[in-house]
């Protein structure tokens, strides 16, 4: 049988508002998740650069756990085993947002952990020396030199997240992904359909892409 | 007259390295100590213990009446030093992050709560003192090493210490920059400020300090008037040392 594949440009365009349905999914469970990940960053990146080895280790253990296993599995488990644990279903948004907090928060503890090494001793020195106590030295002089090199990191952590909920599909969460599938279910049209979902993708990442590149431009114009 | 530095059988390890071995040593007020010796000597590490960047095992060190226990154990007595006591270091470690003026505002209104107003005003005045008024609004980095030096010393001024460390402030500096930063140390001298330096300056050493110590591997040798150390070193190390740096 030879392939007499067309693309059928009607199908395609004909997907695109069931799609869309599934952008502020994709768009909720990425931000929401990265923005709690961010929290999560900077609290287990400091922790796992302090003096005291019992702040230390958690942090270190939490980091390895989630950055050495696949970020499908946690989902899963979330979603699929957590209920047993606490005795009641966990929606499958939560599960989804959850993930992506947890999952990135590992990635970016170590961005946080290199940005902030990355700062010379001579910074910390200087603002012990004029009086600062160790925190007002850490947060007025070193974090802000620090957050500005950790910019690019962060940007690619983003972007890998977002991509990433692409996989929550299988917990049934109406993202991107799983409405093409549903829809795929109805047409037949998988060649169109996942096309246009590639496209979206792609048009999420690459606006995250030129602003971060503006605002690396801006950060590094003022130093 | 008054000692704003007692160190009395001070004690300094790294590890197994002993770098300063029973250092006797006192600085009174309004005077200035230079303190020479071959890189690797110990006396970076003296005066960086006087701020407590660096701790130290046993002795005994006070700065300004507050004892500044061995191994950072009194970390009251540390906060009130590192109010009192300025530092210029070799790498000047300015704030990229902010302007010239505003690394200097940053430790009256953190540590002292005062206000931006003021604290700008102060930081102008000290600008004109080292004699880059204009220089205020700009960043570290668009500044030549010698002016980001002079603004480092504005910075430490700004808390108005009792005492000055400098820790090699002209070592990273090109050559024709080192005169207009010793100028400002030389203006501070002069108007009184207690100062420590450490320095391979010799000429500034011998015109500036009231005392010269030379330090060799973490003991202090030779002490006295600069006349004295420079033209008749008592010790063999002092005199072997200060042939080899006096030739050029």
């Amino acid at each position: 049988m030879a392939s007499q594949f067309q693309f059928d440009w009607q199908a395609a365009i004909d997907s695109i508002p069931f799609l869309l349905k599934g952008i502020p999914y994709t768009l909720l469970i990425s931000f929401g998740g990265l923005a709690i990940g961010f929290a999560l960053g900077i609290l287990f990146g400091l922790l796992s650069i302090n003096k005291k080895w019992f702040l230390r280790w958690p942090a270190t253990t939490y980091i390895e756990i989630f950055r050495g296993t696949p970020i499908l599995v946690q989902v899963l488990f979330i979603f699929y085993g957590l209920p047993d644990l606490i005795g009641g279903p966990i929606d499958p948004l939560t599960a989804g947002i959850a993930a992506i907090a947890l999952n990135s928060g590992a990635y970016i503890s170590e961005v946080v952990r290199g940005g902030v090494q990355s700062i010379d001793r001579g910074q910390t020195e200087a603002g012990l020396s004029l009086g600062l106590s160790r925190p007002q030295t850490f947060w007025s002089i070193v974090w802000p030199q620090a957050f500005r090199r950790m910019i690019p990191p962060l940007g690619n952590q983003a972007i890998v997240s977002i991509k990433d909920t692409s996989l929550f599909s299988v917990i049934g969460v109406g993202e991107l992904v799983r409405q093409g599938q549903v829809y795929i279910a109805n047409t037949f049209t998988a060649f169109e359909v996942y096309f246009v979902v590639a496209i979206m993708y792609l048009s999420i990442t690459l606006t995250l892409s030129l602003l971060l590149r503006y605002a690396e431009r801006r950060g590094l114009a003022s130093t | 007259m008054t000692n704003i530095v007692t160190m009395q059988g001070l004690n300094k390890y790294f590890g197994d390295l002993h770098v300063l071995k029973d250092i006797d040593l006192t600085v009174e007020q309004g005077e200035v100590v230079v303190i020479i010796g071959a890189s690797g000597s110990g006396k970076s590490t003296l005066i960086r213990c006087v701020n407590g960047l660096e701790e130290y095992e046993s002795g005994q060190l006070t700065v300004d009446g507050e004892h500044l226990a061995p191994k950072g154990s009194n970390p009251k007595a540390l906060a009130t030093i590192r109010k009192e006591v300025g530092m210029v270091f070799q790498q000047f470690n300015l704030f990229p992050h902010l302007t010239v003026q505003r690394n200097i505002m940053l430790a009256p209104m953190k540590v002292k709560a005062t206000d931006a107003a003021t604290a700008a005003g102060t930081a102008k005045k000290l600008l004109d003192r080292v004699g880059i008024g204009s220089q205020a609004d700009k960043y570290p980095s668009q500044l030549s090493g010698g002016q980001q030096q002079r603004v480092a010393i504005a910075r430490a001024l700004a808390m108005e210490p009792r005492l000055m460390l400098f820790d090699e402030p002209t070592s990273a500096l090109d050559p024709e920059m080192i005169g207009e930063v010793l100028d400002v140390m030389r203006e501070l001298a002069k108007e009184g400020m207690t100062m420590m330096v450490v320095t391979h300056e010799m000429g500034f050493a011998r015109e500036v300090a009231d005392r010269v110590i030379y330090i060799h591997e973490g003991q202090i040798v030779e002490e006295g008037k600069p006349e004295a150390v420079f033209d008749n070193p008592q010790n063999e190390r002092t005199q072997s040392f200060l042939s080899r740096v006096l030739k050029h």
